[in-house]
Order: C-alpha cells, then structure tokens, then sequence
C-alpha cells in the first residue's frame, strides 16, 4: 500500500488522493486559443521526474508533489505557497 | 502436424522453418521507417509492402518483437462504440479480422463470442440504448437486452435482484470476439517479411533526424538509418519518442492490469463487461478466465501489479460470478497505455513534415490493428489521411472537436 504525506492530513493511504495533473505555467488571460488549448490538453507527460496537483478527496485539500514516475516514488509534497516551490524550481511540469 | 513434430522430436538438428529471416545490420537509406514493433507498426510495414508496392521499408524495435502492449492486451475485439467516427473505424476492423487468417495464412484463432456490457443503473441503460441506435444506424449488429435474454446467453451470472447492483439490462454485440494477439503480430511480421520488409528487433530509436522541420532519419542503438517518411507507433512511450522528433502531445502514460485465473473447464462463451463495476471477464481458449479492470489511478511508468487492483477486482468479480470465491488467480502482469483526453486515438500528420504519428491507444488498440495497419499504410503512401481516420488528428485538440468514446472506450476495451 502507498501512503503519500498530505500537508494538511499527514500520511495517508495514497487511495484517499485523486491526481489533478501537471502543474503547468496558465495562460495569460488574453493568450490566443491556441494557447490556451495548448495549457488545457498538451502534456509533458515525462518518464521520470514530474510536478503535480493532487488533491486529498475528504478534506478537499490541493497541494503539490514531486515524484519519480519510473521508480513511483514520492520526493516531496508540498502547500502551494510552499516558499521552496519557487527555490527547487522542480523537476518537471513548470513549463 | 503432430507426426511432423514427433518426427522432429527425435531429430538432432532443429529444422523447423524460421518465421524471421535473420537479422542483417541496418541499411543507410529506406522508404519507410517504423519506430515500434507491436502490431499497429508491423500491419502498417505489411500492408505497405503488399497493398502499395513500397518494399524498402523497416520496423524498428527497441526489445522483441511485440513485446509491448501487443503482447498484454486482453484479445478483446469489437466495434460497439458510441460516436459515429469510432463506430465506422472499430467496423472496418472487425471486417478485416475476419478473413485475417486466410489473408496472412497464419491461425489467429478468430474466435466470436458475443459481447454483454451490463448495465447496473438507469445512466447505464440510457448509454446502452444510444450505443445501440448508433450502432445499428452503422450496421453494426448491437442491442439492448432484458435480464431473461442475459440469462439465455449467460446463466452463470448472478441475475439476482438483491445483488448490490443489480443487473438491468446489457448491450448485446454478437460479433464481439477474442483473438490470439501473439499471432496476429507474427502472423503480419512473417508476411511483411516474405515481402522484403526489414525487422530489427533490440534496435530503440534514441533521435531524429531533422533537416529543417523535416525528419529524414533516426539515431538507433544500432547505427544510423534515413528514410523518406517515417511513422511512430509507439504507444506507451509516444511522449518520449515525439519529444525527440520536437513536439508534445495530449496523453498521459498510465498502467493497466490485466490477470488470468487458473485453468477451468470451458463454461463461459459471452465476454462480460460491467463499467459499473469496472471489471471484465472472457474465458481463453485454455480456459483461464481472462479478467481486466480499468486505468490505475495516477500517470506511471512502471509495469507492477498491485494488490489493490486485485482486490478491487475479485471483489466485483464475485459480485458477477459468486461460484468462483475458491479459483486462483495464476498470472498477473501490466501495460503502459497511452490515454488521450477524450478516449480516442490520434493517427495521422504531425507538427514535423514527413513525420507520422499512431498513438493515443491507450486500453483500446488491439482491435484496431488492422483497421490502422491498412489506413496508416495508404496515408503514409499517398502523404494524406484517409477519409476514415480523418477525424482522429492530431490538430483536433487544437480546433477543440474531440470525439468522446469514454463511455464506450474505458473499462469494457
Ligand atoms: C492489460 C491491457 C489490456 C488490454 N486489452 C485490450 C483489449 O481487450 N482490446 C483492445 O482492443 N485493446 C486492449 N488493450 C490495448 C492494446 O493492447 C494496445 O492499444 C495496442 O496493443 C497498441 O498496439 P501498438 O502496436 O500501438 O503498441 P505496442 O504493442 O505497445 O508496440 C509499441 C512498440 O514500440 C516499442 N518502442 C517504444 N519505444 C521505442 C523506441 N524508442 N524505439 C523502438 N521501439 C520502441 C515498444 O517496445 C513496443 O513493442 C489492452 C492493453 C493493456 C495494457
């Protein structure tokens, strides 16, 4: 069983998370269709190491994690205004 | 056969006849190459080389031959779907399945079951219905039936209605049938070989080549090859291999899982679907039962099992099939599929001229083997997509007309 470390809930059963995707840099709000069907559909998809949402269905609580997804370990989990978000520009997903 | 075989059986020497012509070293130049060697790619080299006379062509792949999703699907075939794009599409397919033996001359033990996706909730039934219409309006052979037609073609499942969730009703699809997916992989290989194709195994595509914004060759493992078009069929690793060519698509890579039980005496003729449940069941010419559920829950790249998916799936199994709470589960094992956000494929023309893409096959592809061998060889050879595939561009994430199968695609494959 996989347990993953919610930031609000601690660890828990990764059965009780749900995968909201990469996290990707939004649009500008006047950015052209072409844009923005880029940031809803296209996907880094990488083999290795990503950045994702993921949310902790109960509690409804977002927040963001690291992980490998060759080896499927987790690195790190952390709350969106994590100020070390911005410092380990992650692995993968911001562009 | 079998006197030949004993015969052999006391032969020193083995002699029995190659299926492969042995493996030469990579030429500098071809027509065609195909990067992935399961079955989308080896049916596109064959029907290139028979149907369009282009011979100098070469599949290259990185471990053996259909080793990937080819070789891990659950055999399932069927053309019930939901839109009318996919319905046209998974059609034609069964047509060519159907004569595929003779075409290849090679067994691929075609074998029509009748196809049952139960229906658990009053959604369930109205989904069944429309798939129906659409179905029949195509001339694919599809309907909804009550518990009592269910009980006539399958009386081993519990009909009860004190089940959790009773069954309402099922859409019946006759020709939905299993195929040996081995076979039908070998069997285009060995007819795309006697035709002069190339196919080099333990080969990976590691770079393209571009000239400008055209891809004129490959870097492999085993040496450099150019070639006027080139097609990627790679499914699992298709954000890989078009990140070399320089472009992104819209899939996420997540595993499947798929397990058979013990052998048991044949008594399961229908192949049994339940989206509601997630589970579904045909029953092998070996007579294991075949058993799949739907997607893990988050993007991997790693063929484990879980004990999770197992657990999820004996349970909703005994909910169907109550008797076999004592069968053992013999063999598990997982493929990574490539999912698209609508549940369709992308075949067709790419952001890279002469460059090719056959993907976004996710848990749904084996059936359209050789739909996409035939359309994918007349597109490579004409330099545009068919009418029939039109529709499953690339660019139409771009234009925002997907084409929504996830009702017909997801757990029932
Ligand atoms: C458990 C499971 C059950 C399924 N059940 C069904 C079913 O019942 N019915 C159905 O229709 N579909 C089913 N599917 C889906 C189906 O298996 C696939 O969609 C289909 O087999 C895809 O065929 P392919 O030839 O495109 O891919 P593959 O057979 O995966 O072939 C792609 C090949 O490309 C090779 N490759 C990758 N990268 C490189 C590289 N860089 N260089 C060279 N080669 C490379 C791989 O090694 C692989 O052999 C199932 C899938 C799974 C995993």
């Amino acid at each position: 069983m996989k347990i993953l470390n919610c930031p609000l809930n601690g660890p828990r059963n990764i059965s009780e998370f749900a995968c909201l995707g990469e996290v990707k840099t939004v649009p500008p709000p006047d950015a052209g269709t072409a844009d923005w069907a880029n940031f809803v559909f296209t996907e880094r998809n990488a083999a290795g190491l990503v950045r994702e949402w993921w949310i902790h269905i109960a509690t409804n609580y977002v927040f963001i994690v690291d992980r490998d997804t060759l080896t499927e370990e987790t690195i790190r989990t952390y709350r969106v205004n994590d100020p070390l978000l911005s410092q380990s520009l992650g692995p993968g997903g911001t562009k | 056969m079998p006197f030949k075989l004993l015969r052999q059986g006391f032969r020193r020497t083995k002699a029995l006849d190659r299926i492969l012509p042995v493996q030469q070293p990579l030429a500098r130049n071809y027509d065609v190459i195909i990067i992935g060697g399961g079955g989308h790619g080896l049916a596109t080299a064959y029907y290139l080389a028979k149907y369009h006379g282009i011979r100098r062509v070469a599949v290259l792949e990185r471990g053996y031959l259909a080793g990937g999703n080819t070789a891990r699907n659950t055999a399932i075939v069927r053309s019930n779907y939901l839109t009318p794009e996919g319905v046209a599409f998974y059609a034609e397919s069964i047509s060519l399945f159907k004569t595929l033996s003779i075409e290849l001359d090679f067994n691929i033990m075609y074998s029509e079951r009748g196809h049952l996706t139960l229906a658990h909730t009053d959604a369930a039934i109205r989904t069944s219905r429309w798939r129906a219409e659409v179905n029949k309006h195509l001339g694919v052979d599809s309907e909804l039936i009550s518990p009592d037609e269910i009980r006539r073609l399958c009386p081993q499942l519990n009909l009860s209605s004190k089940a959790r969730y009773p069954i309402l009703g099922a859409l019946y699809h006759p020709p939905g049938a299993v195929v040996r997916h081995d076979a039908v992989a070998w069997g285009y290989a060995a007819a795309a070989a006697r035709l002069g194709v190339e196919i080099h195994v333990d080969t990976a595509v590691t770079g393209i080549i571009k000239d400008g914004n055209r891809a004129i060759g490959v870097k492999t493992s085993r040496g450099t090859a150019h070639a006027e078009r080139i097609l990627q069929a790679v499914a699992g690793s298709s954000s890989h291999v078009a990140e070399m060519a320089g472009f992104r698509l819209p899939i996420r890579t997540i595993p499947l899982q798929a397990c058979v039980s013990q052998p048991l005496k044949p008594f399961l003729d229908p192949i049994i679907v339940s989206g509601s449940l997630h589970v579904y069941v045909s029953q092998s010419s070996r007579g294991e039962l075949v058993m799949g559920g739907s997607t893990d829950p988050y993007p991997l790249y790693a063929s484990r099992s879980t004990l999770e998916f197992k657990e999820g799936l004996m349970a909703h199994m005994l909910e169907l099939f109550p008797f076999l709470a004592e069968i053992k589960v013999m063999r598990q094992w997982a493929g990574i599929a490539d999912m698209t956000p609508d549940f369709s494929p992308i075949m067709g023309v790419t952001p890279v001229d002469n460059y090719f893409i056959d993907a976004g096959w996710g848990t749904w592809g084996f059936k359209a083997t050789p739909v996409c061998g035939k359309r994918l060889a007349e597109m490579i050879a004409n330099g545009r997509p068919p009418k029939l595939i039109e529709p499953f561009a690339l660019n139409r994430f771009q234009r925002f007309v997907q084409i929504g199968e996830r009702g017909a695609a997801s757990v029932g494959h």
